[in-house]
């Protein structure tokens, strides 16, 4: 039996091309305009979908009538989705659906269908929890420890209210796809965080074969957590494709229905109530929650957060509302559970007059990594200037301008999903990897590439990598910050057992033996001797008719020490506020992220700026704003969903824990931790600049000018 | 977006002559950084565009005897690139400036912006101009957070989206109208009207008018605007200020200062202007003034914080007025 092969990562000071920074071998297509994502799919047959989507927030359709759209020329079908009877539950939930020659007939037509509906009571807002009535399902109180004795026995307890809003995934590219039928085949261009299994969900709606449907997606712009299932879109399409001589349709949501029907981020409410001693430690922890994902109620976010608090008692209500549904929002449940906890923790450190590090220093035991956290937090607050900067809350000087400084701690899983990858080597010398993963633009391109290179001795160049088609190995969906373990480890893998039968292959000719070879700089040598070496070209040219074709597969359950998961992160603002007109600009944020082993740190730290610029625009201006009269979306659009623009969003500083120890662990995602306390930290930095807790986000000016009102009352 | 006839005329005449007597059926075309928006949302269905970009007439800055002379299609952008307006009317480069897509600066133009419809989420949801349901406005009640806080007595709530309004009432501007059958001149401040049943307009234009040139007059101000903006990249202002100060000395002999994202039309605060004549323009005096701008504001059940937004905006244009070229 021949030994198992070495899969391990090279020690961190024999790496090439690993943690090395590496641009993005996309980024020329891309920046280009040249890099097509399912959106830009076009050919001369293709027909184009719209969707009819209810006016109201909660109705049952009573009659429907299509004849007007079927008439309307250019329209090669139109479906029901909704009978007569349906009972739908929200603004935006779809009616009927279309095709047509181009995107305006097919929009027009929608128009033309004449619906009749019985409107029925409707709740759309949950921010005021009395009046949700019979809309609210509390789940019980949960108790730890002895709260009440805690509270007597504490030096210091505050309470306050705190709330974080509703907020979609308003990706850049919509939700949609193409679909065509082939026969009893289809073809499928999706815009997926799913390349892999969607054809899988695909054809289980519509009852063929899973290998009947064929899906193919390049490139993708943006999903967040919203866009892993076939979906409406998915299944529409394909019915209209089949009622249609199995025409291409194309079907995208616009950006108002997208911002209405494809999935959003929980909100969360709480009432909270928290004690410590005169020290600081944290004693015990109070909580009334609430939130909605929709119809099905949802969100229950993990608090109090990272801290485990002794002493507890907890009660959260579901709210049932009028709206669409939630999906998973980079990183689930975390935001809200980041928000809640460090803004409540940061009110009572203020009370005790205490310096927030000082005070998380003073608590890090309640949390499973304080040493890891304790090292983060020294090197946030050097970062951002902490020591010379910071003051007592409120004590900001006499100007109009305050400034002020805020943090929060986050924890995230991450490993590595399970993924099959194929490595080909060809007796012409080239190398093929292939594996059906998407890049989601984090660079997941790239990092395969990377591993490739590294494993071959190879140039990046020298690598063909093929992704996005279901007919290659299959990968798992992009979620929970489990791509880059999975196909690092896979690729790595398949790029092992194939170079290892190159250097069976070889050895002979070498006067070697296969485990005395190595791959170098493009050669093929004698470990140690590089007298005896072969180019790259001139070994594969000794397979001969033969090519080396190698599976490599990461098991999410047994990663072989390949990845891990598992990470603590700190963020830090500095704000300025502006006190005569409430608004909240940032000065600088910092990011100090617990990473293991970083394959790309020049795309790890744009992931991470990305999750700053969201966490940005959730903490100054990202809301869904819904109307209770009308029971609709207000903002569903580009122009009152506000999203921060260059000018808003100051100077972003990432760093990488990158140390032996935590390289140890192999690849650890990275996508989630990233976005979830920079919008915490804010809320902290401005109440540190005011003086004052505004007590709900996002800080518009509004919200920050009446806690200013309540401070001066 | 439902079909529509273009036409592409090279003269007012022939332009002018396209046009017809009601809205909602022929409208003019220029930049359309808003029109086509309305029409792609179903909110305009016009049968017919005319696009007027190809008449040489409406475009160019000159000065003339009688001011400043900016054609109807002049774009955002070489309002912003000019320097004689940069020199003489800050008021105008800086509410350009506030229009902070490069995308919408490059096509939008001046008339648009003068004639471009209120942002109010209720009418670009469908429910109409003064957002009606069931005989009642949805705004009182509803989520007002931008609405107007001046001249809300009702029916109309929603604020002038213009930024170049109130900047040219502020400079006591003129705003010509052609029509087949002649030409008027309307002063800026008579150009914004408060629609009173849903067929009306927000504008003085008439349906087979177009809006030709702006006439901005060389009074010797010191101007200025100031935009609370939440955002810097593409966002409307939360609330505004121009003002135009004739000067004797040091001190102001008269004063216009109009509010604006404020009130269904960009709004004169004309008793705060009569009180700081012969006043020098200090932080004192200026916060006075802005204090008896807002004097009779009345804010809806959600947007209070823009009574003192649009203080802040008085007082910094008035202070940024004499600072900028004092």
């Amino acid at each position: 039996m021949p030994d198992a092969p070495n899969y391990s990562w090279p020690p961190m000071e024999k790496r090439r091309v690993l943690g090395k920074s590496t641009k993005r071998v996309d980024g020329p297509i891309k920046a280009a305009g040249r890099a097509k994502y399912s959106s830009d799919f076009t050919q001369k047959d293709l027909l184009h979908g719209a969707l009819l989507t209810s006016p109201h927030a909660h109705a049952r359709v009573t009659s429907i009538d299509t004849s007007g759209a079927e008439k309307l020329p250019g329209v090669t079908a139109v479906r029901v989705i909704a009978s007569p009877g349906t009972e739908l539950m929200w603004a935006g939930q779809e009616v009927a659906s279309v095709a047509a020659e181009t995107e305006e007939i097919a929009r027009d037509a929608t128009r033309r269908i004449k619906v009749q509906y019985e409107v029925l009571p409707h709740l759309v807002r949950e921010d005021d929890l009395k009046k949700a009535g019979v809309r609210a399902k509390a789940a019980g109180e949960q108790v730890k420890g002895d709260p009440d004795k805690a509270f007597q026995e504490a030096d210091a307890v505050v309470e306050g209210h705190y709330g974080i809003p509703v907020i979609t995934h308003c990706c850049l590219e919509s939700h949609g796809n193409v679909v065509e039928w082939k026969g009893d085949k289809l073809n499928l261009y999706p815009s997926t965080q799913n390349a892999s299994g969607i054809g899988g969900d695909l054809s289980q709606n519509l009852k063929v074969p899973a290998s009947n449907v064929h899906t193919n997606m390049q490139y993708i712009g943006g999903g967040f957590g919203s866009k892993f299932a076939a979906d409406l879109w998915g299944v529409e399409a394909a019915r209209l494709s089949k009622a249609s001589n199995g025409r291409p349709v194309k079907l995208f949501l616009d950006r108002a229905t997208e911002l209405m029907m494809a999935g959003n981020r929980p909100s969360a409410y709480a009432n909270i109530k928290v004690a410590a001693k005169k020290d600081g430690t944290i004693t015990a922890w109070q909580s009334e929650s609430w939130s909605t994902g929709g119809i099905g109620g949802g969100g229950s976010p993990p608090i109090p957060y990272v801290f485990d608090v002794p002493n507890q008692r907890k009660n959260h209500t579901a709210v049932s509302t009028n709206c669409g549904g939630v999906r998973a929002w980079r990183a689930p449940n975390h935001q809200q559970a980041c928000y809640l906890t460090n803004t409540a923790f940061d009110d009572l450190a203020a009370k005790l007059n205490m310096d927030p590090l000082e005070f998380y220093d003073k608590n890090l035991g309640l949390t499973p990594r304080a040493e890891v956290y304790r090292a983060q937090m020294r090197k946030g607050a050097e970062l951002i200037d902490w020591q010379k900067l910071w003051h007592l809350r409120g004590q900001s000087g006499s100007g109009t301008v305050k400034r002020g400084l805020g943090l929060a701690m986050s924890t995230w899983g991450g490993g590595g999903h399970n993924s099959q990858c194929r490595t080909t080597i060809h007796p012409d010398g080239t190398v093929e990897v292939e594996l059906c993963s998407q890049d989601l633009g984090t660079g997941t391109r790239t990092v395969i590439t990377m591993v490739a290179a590294e494993t071959l001795g190879l140039p990046l160049g020298a690598i063909t990598l093929r992704i996005g088609d279901s007919s290659l190995p299959p990968s798992g969906a992009s979620g929970g910050s489990t791509t880059v373990g999975g196909v690092s480890s896979s690729t790595r893998k398949s790029t092992v057992n194939a170079l290892a039968k190159l250097f069976d292959a070889v050895a002979p000719t070498m006067g070697s033996s296969a485990d005395q070879l190595e791959a170098v700089d493009g050669r093929i040598q004698v470990k140690g001797d590089s007298s005896k070496s072969l180019t790259w070209k001139a070994a594969c040219q000794k397979l001969g008719v033969n090519k080396i074709s190698e599976m490599g597969e990461n098991n999410q359950r047994n990663p072989g020490g390949l990845n891990s998961s598992g990470v603590g992160g700190v963020q830090l603002a500095d704000v300025s506020v502006d006190t005569e007109t409430g608004l909240v600009k940032i000065i600088k944020a910092v990011a100090v992220q617990d990473v293991g082993l970083v394959i790309n740190p020049k795309t790890s730290e744009s992931q991470i700026h990305g999750g700053c610029i969201m966490g940005i625009c959730a903490a100054l201006m990202e809301e869904r704003i819904m109307d209770q009269q009308t029971g609709r979306m207000l903002n569903p659009d580009m122009e009152f969903y506000k999203i921060a623009g260059i000018g808003d969003i100051g100077e972003i500083i990432v760093h990488l824990d990158i140390t032996p120890e935590h390289d140890k662990r192999g690849v650890v995602g990275l996508g989630e931790p990233a976005a979830i306390a920079l919008l915490t930290a804010i809320a902290n930095a401005t109440a540190n600049a005011i003086g004052v807790r505004v007590p709900e986000i996002p800080l518009t000016p509004d919200r920050v000018l009446a806690a200013l009102e309540r401070r001066n009352a | 977006m439902q079909p529509f006839e273009y036409a592409n005329p090279t003269t007012l005449q022939e332009a002018l002559g396209m046009l017809g007597n009601r809205w909602g059926e022929t409208y003019v075309l220029a930049g359309g950084t808003d029109l086509i928006s309305l029409m792609k949302e179903y909110i305009e269905t016009p049968k017919r565009l005319v696009n007027i970009k190809g008449i040489k007439e409406l475009g160019g800055i000159q000065s003339t005897k009688t001011g400043l002379r900016i054609g109807s299609t002049v774009t955002v952008e070489e309002l912003l690139d000019h320097a004689e307006v940069r020199k003489s009317f800050p008021a105008l480069t800086e509410a350009a400036r506030g229009i902070s897509s490069p995308q919408i600066r490059n096509m939008g133009t001046v008339g648009g912006d003068l004639c471009q419809r209120p942002r109010c989420w209720y009418f670009r949801q469908g429910f109409g101009l003064l957002a009606m349901k069931d005989g009642k406005s949805l705004v009182p009640d509803g989520e007002n957070r931008y609405h107007a806080i001046l001249g809300n007595g009702g029916p109309a709530y929603f604020v002038s989206a213009s930024s170049f309004g109130p900047a040219l009432v502020a400079l006591g501007a003129k705003i010509r109208l052609a029509s087949a059958s002649g030409h008027r001149e309307v002063a800026a401040s008579k150009f914004f009207v408060t629609p009173q049943n849903e067929n009306a307009r927000e504008i003085a234009l008439l349906p087979n008018e177009i809006l030709t040139e702006i006439i901005v007059p060389h009074e010797g101000t010191k101007n200025a605007t100031y935009e609370v903006r939440q955002k810097q990249a593409l966002d409307w202002p939360l609330a505004a200020a121009s003002v135009a100060l004739k000067m004797k000395g040091s001190t102001v002999s008269s004063a216009r200062i109009v509010l604006a994202h404020v009130a269904p039309t960009p709004w004169e605060a004309t008793e705060a202007g009569k009180a700081l004549d012969g006043k020098a323009v200090t932080p004192e005096s200026a916060e006075e003034a802005a204090k008896a701008a807002l004097a009779d504001a009345k804010p809806l059940s959600g947007n209070g914080y823009k009574v003192q937004l649009a203080r802040v905006a008085v007082k910094r244009a008035l202070l940024e007025a004499v600072r900028a070229r004092g």
